[in-house]
């Protein structure tokens, strides 16, 4: 039994470690074409953007909190830009939501 | 000198990687309890987390073991749900300088998780994989810490303040991706596509089951590809063209 969940985890974390490593490897030279290199330099927005929305409003006890969590760390994070006060201020808000909400 | 530099990158990292530790510990938490319900004992439940750093993946493997199913299962759920690390990869290798020593690009490539991507592929100019090992030395024990507690301890934080914390990587995603948003047009259009195809996504899905991962890989080959083909950044620098 603890033989086989020692094996599950190392092939589950095989895969997922060969995922990451492969192209840091194996591609070592700038990529030249121009269509390439906007794409990769895009890439991060649209999967940051669709990790978060809509799966944050789903994440806290209410979708009410949550809106209102995201909504605020929109606007410090527009406003200011500080990873810490974002994080900080959508967190504060959730709880101070659900104190009177829930 | 480079050695300077290199203390100066993983400070940075430190700095900017105790968010990302904060919100990892909340999250892990959870995944811990999770691994404590299928009977995982703590030591293999925080294994797991320092072995993998990836939340999804996790609760995915977690799910095979339960099952009991075969090995070949595992892998092909893996590979479904942490496609996206591919392209993060990708992404990454635009960064790093040519000349970077293979053994950091492995070491680099073992902390590409969704949080540490996000400040590393977004720092101004090249990237010091000194920036990823410092957040990486904040963040990952927050991750196996959190896994190890969640799994000893059960369901002991107060149910308001896991509500709470639960937005914390959600507001690490807003912090990087608003502010280039902020500064740029494009950028503030793909983020506001994707959020709003996201959606569509979302509710396509519950009629029809897409997993989370593959909805990620897809809808950023097509959003980026896309994106890419109408503006393409400008020759030679920097994305900012206004």
């Amino acid at each position: 039994m603890k033989n086989s969940i020692l094996i599950y985890l190392l092939v589950a974390a095989g895969v997922t470690y060969l995922i990451r490593a492969l192209p840091m490897t194996l591609i070592r030279k700038n990529i030249k074409s121009r269509f390439i290199r906007s794409f990769l330099c895009y890439v991060p927005y649209v999967t940051l953007a669709v990790m978060t929305f809509p799966a944050v409003l789903f994440e806290t006890a209410s979708i009410v909190s949550a809106a209102a969590g995201f909504c605020v760390a929109v606007l410090i994070a527009y406003l200011d830009g500080n990873l810490f006060k974002v994080v900080l201020g959508g967190c504060s808000v959730v709880f101070l939501v659900e104190l009177f909400l829930v | 000198m480079k050695h300077k530099e290199n203390k100066k990158w993983f400070l940075l990292g430190l700095k900017h990687g105790i968010p990302i530790g904060i919100g990892y510990f909340a999250v892990a938490f959870t995944l811990g309890i999770t691994a404590k319900n299928i009977g995982l004992t703590p030591g293999q439940a925080a294994a797991a987390s320092f072995l993998m750093h990836a939340s999804a993946g996790e609760f995915a493997a977690f799910k095979v073991i339960a099952a009991n199913a075969g090995y070949v299962e595992m892998v092909l759920q893996e590979l479904i749900i942490n496609l996206r690390y591919l392209l993060m990869s990708c992404a990454l290798t635009q960064k790093v300088p040519e000349k970077t020593n293979p053994v950091h690009r492995f070491l680099v490539s073992y902390f590409i998780t969704d949080e540490i991507f996000g400040i590393s592929s977004t720092v101004e100019g090249d990237l010091n994989p000194f920036y990823n090992y410092g957040a990486a030395c904040v963040a990952s024990p927050g991750w196996v810490l959190g896994t190890f507690l969640g799994a000893l301890t059960g369901n002991i934080l107060p149910a308001n303040v896991a509500s709470a914390l639960n937005l914390a990587l959600y507001g690490m995603f807003i912090a990087i991706i608003i502010p280039p948003a902020r500064k740029n047009r494009v950028i503030a259009a793909i983020v506001l596509v994707s959020m709003l195809a996201s959606s569509l996504f979302a509710w396509v899905a519950t009629f029809i089951p897409v997993s989370s991962g593959l909805r990620i890989i897809l809808l950023t080959v097509l959003i980026a590809g896309i994106a890419a083909w109408l503006h393409p950044i400008e020759e030679g620098g920097e994305k900012d063209e206004e």
